[in-house]
C-alpha cells in the first residue's frame, strides 16, 4: 500500500494545477499561429485627408439668399427637423405640433454681435449690423464639449473633427452647457415627424440625443466637399489648417480674419474674413 | 397500499414535470423563420461572414463596424474571404440593406420570432420605406 504524506501530496496537486492552468494558454498560442487572415478595415481611397479640418467663410459674399441655400442644403441633407412644420396627420397621427423654441440647427445665421459679443466696439462700422454671420459648430482644436461628454459620444478624430456617436449619446446635455457657441441642440421630441423629406444617404437621430455639425464626415470619406461649401458659391472653404499649402492657409494668409470667443481658449477652426 | 400511492404519484409528478414536452407536443409549434433572400443577395451569395457565423454573431460585426466608421472614418472592410464592403447599414450599394433589400423579410422575421428589438431603425432608415 502507498502511504502518502500531505507534504508528497501538495506538491503533486500544485503541479498538476500549474499544468491546467497552462493548457489554455498553449492553446490560444496553437491556435493563433496558424488563424486565417484577419478582416481589414480600411479608409476609402478617395477620401479627403486632414491634420486638422478647418473652414473659412468669406463674409462679404455671404448675401441672404446664398445663407438660406447652405442651411437648406446643410440641414435637408442631414435630416435635421424642422419643428414650424406640421407633422403629416396620416403618417403621424397623434403626433402634436412643437411650442415655440424649440429648434434643432447645425448652420444657421447669427448677427455679428450675437456671434462675437467680444468684438462688439462702441462704434462699430455700419455695415456688421445686418451683414448675415453663418455660425456652425467651430470643430475646436480645444473642445469643451468633449472634456463634458460623460460618455465619449462627442469626441474629437484624429482629423480634428470634433463628431458624435449618437449611439452612445445618453442625452445628459453636458455638452450644450460646455459648448460657448451654442452649436448643439437637444432633441426633445422625436424628430422624424418633422422631417419634411427624409434623405436616405443619412440617418436621423431620436428622441432624448444631442445633434450637431459634423464638418459632413460621410462626404469627405467620399471624397466630395461638405454640402455647405457645395451649396455656398465660393464663400466657404473648408480645407487642412495643419498643411501650409492648402487652399485655406493661403486664404488665411492673404486676409484678416476673425474667430468666435477666441478668449477662452478653445482654438475654433472656423474663421471669419470681414 | 403505499407502494401504489408512491407509483401513482411519481406518474403525476413526472406528467407535471414534463408538462412543456406535453404541450408543444399537442400544439402546434411555428418552426423559427428562416431569413429569406433575395434580390441581390441571393445571386451573390457571399455575405462578410459565412451563414452561420453571421446568425450568431451579426449584433458584434455591427459593433465593430459602428466604431470603425465612427471614430476611425474606417468605412471599406475586407472580409476573411477576400470579399469588400462598405460598412453601412442601408447607405449605399455595397451595404447591409444594398444587398438584402427587404428589410421586413431579412431583419424583422427573425428578430419578431426571437421578439429582440433592436433599435437600429429609430435612427437609420430603409431606403424602401421612404419611397
Amino acid at each position: 500500500m502507498m502511504i502518502k504524506s500531505r507534504r508528497s501530496f501538495l506538491k503533486v496537486a500544485g503541479i498538476a494545477a500549474i499544468g491546467m492552468g497552462a493548457a489554455p494558454v498553449m492553446n490560444l498560442a496553437a491556435s493563433e499561429s496558424h488563424g486565417s487572415a484577419l478582416p481589414k478595415m480600411e479608409k476609402n481611397e478617395e477620401a479627403l485627408h486632414a491634420k486638422r479640418w478647418g473652414m473659412l467663410i468669406d463674409t462679404s459674399k455671404l448675401t441672404d439668399e446664398v445663407v438660406e441655400a447652405i442651411k437648406d442644403a446643410c440641414h435637408k441633407s442631414h435630416n435635421v427637423p424642422d419643428f414650424t412644420i406640421e407633422p403629416d396627420a396620416e403618417k403621424y397621427s397623434g403626433v402634436r405640433p412643437v411650442r415655440e423654441g424649440q429648434e434643432i440647427k447645425w448652420i444657421w445665421d447669427e448677427h455679428f454681435h450675437n456671434a462675437f459679443p467680444d468684438k462688439e466696439d462702441e462704434f462699430l462700422a455700419e455695415k456688421f449690423h445686418d451683414l448675415p454671420f453663418l455660425v456652425t459648430c467651430n470643430h475646436c482644436k480645444n473642445p469643451p464639449c468633449v472634456q463634458a461628454c460623460p460618455t465619449q459620444a462627442t469626441f474629437k478624430r484624429e482629423d480634428g473633427i470634433v463628431i458624435m456617436d449618437y449611439h452612445r449619446c445618453i442625452g445628459c446635455r453636458f455638452c450644450m452647457a460646455a459648448c460657448p457657441y451654442g452649436s448643439r441642440n437637444f432633441n426633445f421630441r422625436d424628430p422624424r415627424p418633422f422631417i419634411e423629406e427624409t434623405d436616405p444617404d443619412f440617418p436621423t437621430r431620436t428622441k432624448g440625443v444631442v445633434e450637431k455639425c459634423n464638418l459632413c464626415a460621410e462626404r469627405l470619406a467620399k471624397g466630395e466637399q461638405p454640402h455647405c461649401v457645395e451649396a455656398s458659391e465660393g464663400a466657404i472653404v473648408v480645407g487642412d489648417l495643419e498643411d501650409p499649402e492648402s487652399e485655406i492657409r493661403h486664404l488665411l494668409a492673404e486676409h484678416y480674419t476673425i474667430r468666435r470667443k477666441q478668449s477662452l481658449g478653445t482654438e475654433p477652426s472656423v474663421y471669419y474674413i470681414v | 397500499m403505499s407502494k401504489n400511492m408512491i407509483m401513482a404519484g411519481l406518474v403525476v409528478f413526472v406528467l407535471a414535470v414534463l408538462s412543456p414536452f406535453w404541450l408543444n407536443l399537442i400544439t402546434s409549434t411555428q418552426a423559427a423563420p428562416e431569413p429569406e433572400l433575395l434580390g441581390k443577395a441571393a445571386k451573390v451569395k457571399k455575405c462578410v461572414l459565412d451563414k452561420y457565423e453571421m446568425r450568431a454573431e451579426h449584433m458584434y460585426l455591427l459593433d465593430v463596424w459602428r466604431d470603425s466608421v465612427v471614430r476611425d472614418a474606417a468605412r471599406k472592410y475586407t472580409g476573411t474571404n477576400g470579399e469588400t464592403f462598405n460598412m453601412s447599414l442601408s447607405t449605399g450599394e455595397n451595404s447591409c440593406l444594398g444587398c438584402h433589400e427587404d428589410k421586413a423579410k431579412f431583419c424583422d422575421s427573425c428578430h419578431d420570432y426571437a421578439s429582440v428589438s433592436p433599435y437600429c431603425w429609430e435612427c437609420h432608415t430603409n431606403p424602401k420605406e421612404i419611397e
